[in-house]
């Protein structure tokens, strides 16, 4: 019996020195009318048990039905080499297979882990603390934005200035948790030439705020003027939210070194520093704030301390806060962190250092720069937002985006993510990071312009060209 | 025994009130609130001006175990904090009554403090919580 | 006095194997880092280097190596830990998991291109509905907490959607897991507690006097939080659904029932469920997890997206646009893909003979782990009820007798290779202990452990400071929270730097 190691020997011996005669006494306290329904209706649409050679024949071909597709799309999700250590290490039972570290003098490795986890956070964030992660960026977000509220109580606006170029999944994550608290986001215009925030629109509409968003790089891959609209931000009373890259972060400016006084919160997916990309998750929020704002950073939170010999050791700190010990009073009512992200994710940045990120995110600079240069040549490819990025960026295209990213997925390549939205333009937000080599930008180049090419002869056959 | 003076006030939520001379009054937790949270770690106090409605929470204090909220006694506004709890939280520990204060309000109408118990009935609360 | 038998050494910060000077990692691509910056609008690029340990990989593959080692695990220990059910996780599940043909797989990839991962989650919310006989699941709920999350929102939605906005009161059991309450208030909700008898049953009277047409609806747990089933569970679910009020079931102890009785049939209208636990994803030191949420039909329309869908021919994603009233997003995508993975894949071991035997074997181990420690001269909470998977001891005959807590048994268990079981939770059984074999330990360890028990105990009796000092044998001793709170040293950067 897979995972059960009683003989029957053993079991009999249980149950005489239980004093019952079976298992299934055992469960005589739940009423017979419960039982007896199911007694008809039993698991019966879920098969039995396999082998472990017919599961892993079943998963193999999942895995391999829809092939190993060259991929352009980013988004929140990035490709990146993941040194084979990380996981080799990450999964090793005493981290996999691990409790929560509650019994600190159990758990130092965990503790110690996450430890340096935040260390690098805060490092690399410029922020003075950092907790121990959260679910994922989207949800992350949520997070800081709550924690605004929370912390900036001066203000007593319940507002949340939201720019347009955050993605949008986030934006809808972000509504979901906080809605039932009585908070506002205000949705700020991004300039339709520069793809980033529009200043002007902002100042307009801003009014008392908790917090101002301010994403670096935004959806579109374009910086923003962070100095400026931290200070500004600062100067009305809100509070500045950044959300980043940490990939980025090896070349652009920390977030606690914006404008005079630094962002208050950082935020943002950590999923690029050695997290497969498998669909969508499990992935890893990082937050980190000033310390004046600790206090109500929500989440796990792991400090350096000394035992009874006075020995350095770690362990679980500001726990008061959260919600085993506060109920219905605490900062929120998240009981995990993402240990083995974090665990993965403090790997890969030991592993890289600080030169070998910075060279990941050159890298990606350099590459995305290429494909552009590739992509000035094809007809009909144009740049709404300009060609400075970090790793991703917006062409648009005369044909409809959903249909050339069918047209792509046909060549075995995920093509990038259709941004059109509203704007009555056709979109297309493409991803070059260091995974990629120049026969391959070459490649996806050539093959966008064979597919725009098809697409815009079968729309002149039809139609007479009308865009769908 | 947990100390319990004769001159203060008390609160069902383990708040001391002293009645000042100049007609405002100051308010602290008491010795046997202080055992029970344990160690302090940290004091949240409102703001100097913020103006609070009676048994509206308006500070937070923290030991290792648990935060616990602290409810204003009266409808008042806060004229004075113990600014020095910042530093060292643990005067809550050490003396609850007289380095541990918390914060000063005037109240903002003509208060009875009828509602306050007496040192005697705060003894009972507290012996008849033990239990 | 026990001493240490090898003195353990402290591991370095890994900041503290760092040298600025050592070449960079072989493995980031080659590339002048400055020749690209130039080209990057000097206003936003950093003015000094990013602050990240400068190591080499072996120093750091020894480094985080000897840091596990420095862990307490299922692989390695046992964890008799009340309600977070710690039993083995298959390696199977890890190693399919990471197969590249689904770990490398881009969230945006066209759903033509994600058939293969979209079945496998497919076939997971199937599963999951026959196993709590729910209407529909949603796996996108990254953990529990946000799964509790989803479904008193779900319940909000419910109410809203009709009109029924005096609804503004959640009843929660004083013996809940904090949770419950913190979620509440986070989907807008005020928390009405109600007492627990002295059976571990709900206060039937004392609810009766708080539903009403303010009831929003009522969280619960079962097996209780206390280790029992709730014997009138039908009774409370009429009387909240009479009042208008809707039935939530918190789903952490739905291992002890798995194939014995489905919360569907008792009643609950949403449920959300700890896959860590019922299907042994790895908990990895405090995540990731996954908390799925099924619904009876009334929620159907509420629940998160996105989900996916089969047509008999193609899987497709099921989003706001097929189901307007959902409450949202929770996460990015959907939620914890790889851990779902997991999940699947240890159904599929189990099956549904391996998932009755799941109810079957932790039920009794419980109980035969009770009766053992029963007749070993400890105090249990509930005698004279039934242990579910999990059972209450409480220490506080020992506290009294030799000023030993419950807290000191569990650091002395630490020094004999136990886990602590869960200590001080639920609050309302004094010096307790939650204890929760679960079905994967063997008889011999389960009579191992109660014989270390004994020994503590006899420890307690004559050396009671072998267990007030505890532990000695562990990389640490008793560490200082105070300290830790007081003094707070949270990042290695922030001490040296500024």
């Amino acid at each position: 019996m897979p995972y059960i190691p009683h003989t029957p020997d053993e079991v009999k011996h249980m149950l005489s020195v239980i004093g019952v005669n079976s298992i299934d006494e055992l469960f005589d306290e739940i009423p017979q009318e419960l039982r007896s329904h199911l007694a008809n209706n039993s698991l019966n649409t879920i098969p039995v048990g396999q082998s472990e050679m017919a599961v892993q024949r079943l998963l193999t071909e999942r895995a391999m039905q829809d092939g190993t597709p060259m991929c352009f799309a980013g988004g929140g999700a990035y490709e990146h080499h993941i040194p084979a250590a990380v996981w080799e290490i990450t999964t090793r039972g005493e981290f996999y297979s691990s409790y929560t570290p509650y019994q600190a003098e159990a758990s130092q490795g965990t503790l110690q882990v996450v430890y340096e986890f935040q260390s690098m956070i805060a490092g690399m964030t410029g922020m003075d603390v950092s907790n121990a992660s959260l679910y994922d960026g989207a949800s992350g977000l949520a997070e800081a934005v709550l924690m605004s509220v929370r912390a900036n109580r001066k203000a007593k606006s319940k507002r949340i200035l939201m720019p347009k170029n955050v993605s949008p999944v986030y934006r809808q994550v972000v509504e979901t948790i906080v809605k039932n608290q009585g908070i506002t986001l205000e949705l700020i215009d991004f300039d339709s030439t520069s793809g980033t925030i529009n200043s002007d629109q902002l100042k307009e509409q801003a009014g008392s705020f908790a917090a101002l968003i301010i994403p670096q790089p935004n959806y579109f891959g374009h910086f923003e003027a962070v100095h400026e609209l931290t200070d500004w931000a600062h100067e009305q009373g809100g509070l500045v939210i950044a959300l980043v890259n940490p990939i980025a972060l090896a070349l652009l400016e920390a977030p606690g070194n914006w404008g005079e006084t630094g962002a208050d919160i950082t935020v943002g997916e950590g999923q690029p520093l050695g997290i497969p990309l498998s669909s969508g998750g499990a992935y890893i929020g990082f937050i980190g704030c000033k310390q004046k704002l600790v206090r109500q950073l929500p989440g796990r939170i792991v400090g350096r301390t000394i035992d009874l010999d006075g020995k350095t050791g770690f362990t679980l700190t500001l726990q008061a806060r959260e919600q085993h010990i506060r109920r219905s009073k605490a900062t929120s009512n998240i009981c995990t962190n993402q240990g083995l992200m974090a665990t993965a994710a403090t790997l890969y940045m030991s592993f890289l250092g600080a030169d070998g990120l910075q060279k990941v995110a050159a890298s990606c600079v350099a590459n995305t720069q290429k494909l552009i240069s590739g992509l000035e040549d094809v007809a009909g490819v144009e740049f709404p937002f300009g060609k400075k990025v970090f790793h991703e960026f917006v062409i648009s295209l005369d044909v409809n985006i959903d249909a050339v990213l069918e047209a792509l997925a046909e060549e075995d390549i995920v093509g990038g993510i259709n941004v059109s939205a509203d704007s009555g333009k056709n979109l297309l937000l493409i991803c070059v990071t260091e995974t990629k080599t120049e026969d391959e930008l070459t490649f996806f180049a050539d093959t966008l312009s064979r597919v725009l090419s098809h697409l815009r002869n079968i729309e002149l056959t039809t139609d007479g060209g009308a865009q769908s | 025994m947990t100390d319990i003076p004769q001159d203060l006030k008390y609160t069902k939520s383990h708040e001391w009130v002293r009645v000042e001379d100049d007609g405002s009054i100051t308010i602290g937790i008491t010795d046997h609130a202080q055992g029970l949270l344990g160690d302090m770690v940290f004091v949240e106090l409102p703001d100097i001006g913020d103006e609070y409605e009676a048994e509206q929470d308006c500070a937070v204090i923290e030991s290792v175990k648990a935060a616990s909220d602290i409810y204003c006694p009266i409808e008042g506004e806060v004229i004075a904090i113990n600014e020095e709890l910042e530093d060292a939280p643990e005067q809550i520990n050490v003396n609850a009554y007289h380095e541990g204060w918390l914060f000063r309000i005037q109240p903002l109408k003509e208060n009875d403090f009828d509602a306050l118990m007496s040192p005697e009935d705060y003894a009972e609360l507290v012996e008849s919580e033990s239990h | 006095m026990s001493k240490r038998i090898i003195e353990q050494k402290a591991e370095n910060l890994i900041f503290e194997l760092s040298d600025n000077n050592r070449l960079s990692s072989s493995l980031a691509p080659d590339i002048d880092v400055s020749a690209v910056c130039q080209n990057l609008p000097e206003s936003v690029l950093r003015k000094q280097k990013i602050e990240l340990p400068q190591v080499a990989e072996l120093q750091v593959v020894r480094h985080y190596t000897r840091l596990s080692q420095k862990n307490f695990s299922i692989d390695t220990h046992f964890y008799p830990l009340g309600s977070c059910t710690m039993k083995y996780n298959p390696r199977a599940c890890n190693t399919l998991a990471q197969l590249p043909g689904l770990a490398g797989r881009h969230p945006m990839a066209h759903a033509s291109m994600s058939q293969g991962v979209m079945s496998c989650m497919f076939d997971l919310q199937n599963m999951l509905v026959e196993a709590t006989g729910m209407k529909q699941v949603s796996l996108t709920p990254m953990a529990g907490a946000q799964g509790e999350f989803a479904g008193v929102a779900m319940i909000r939605a419910y109410h809203d959607n009709n009109n029924d906005t005096q609804r503004c009161e959640i009843i929660v059991p004083d013996a809940a897991h904090g949770t419950n309450p913190a979620t509440a208030v986070m989907c807008g909700y005020k928390v009405k507690e109600i007492p627990t008898n002295g059976q571990g049953d709900i206060d039937i009277e004392a609810l009766e006097k708080i539903i009403g047409p303010q009831t929003a609806g009522i969280m619960l747990t079962n097996p209780s939080t206390l280790g029992v089933f709730e014997r009138k569970i039908k009774i409370i679910a009429d009387m909240i659904h009479k009042a208008g009020g809707l039935l939530y079931y918190d789903g952490a102890n739905l291992n002890a029932i798995l194939g014995k009785v489905k919360p569907g049939d008792m009643g609950f209208d949403v449920i959300h469920m700890n896959l860590h636990k019922t299907f042994s994803t790895p908990h990895g030191g405090g995540g990731p997890g996954a908390g799925p949420v099924g619904v009876s039909e009334r929620l159907q329309p509420f629940l998160p997206v996105p989900m996916v869908a089969y047509d008999g021919k193609t899987y497709s994603w099921i989003t706001e646009k097929e189901l307007p009233l959902s409450i949202g997003h929770l996460s990015a995508w959907m939620g914890n893909i790889s851990i779902l993975l997991r999940a699947y894949i240890y159904a599929l071991l189990l099956g549904r003979d391996g998932m009755e035997r799941v109810a079957d074997y932790a039920t009794l181990n419980a109980n035969y782990l009770l009766k053992r420690l029963s007749d070993a001269g400890f105090e249990i909470a509930f005698p004279e009820r039934r242990a579910s998977h999990e059972f209450i001891l409480t220490l506080r005959k020992e506290a009294r007798q030799h000023g030993t807590n419950a807290m000191d048994f569990a650091k002395r268990l630490l020094d004999y290779g136990y886990h602590a079981p869960t200590t001080y939770f639920p609050l309302l059984v004094p010096e307790c202990f939650l204890i929760e074999p679960t079905e994967t330990e063997s008889c011999n360890d389960l009579d191992a452990f109660v014989d270390t028990m004994s020994k503590i105990r006899e420890e307690a009796e004559q050396t009671p400071n072998l267990l007030k000092d505890a532990p000695f044998e562990l990389p640490v001793r008793r560490l200082d929270d105070v300290k830790a709170a007081r003094e707070l040293d949270l990042n290695y950067y922030y001490k040296d730097n500024k």
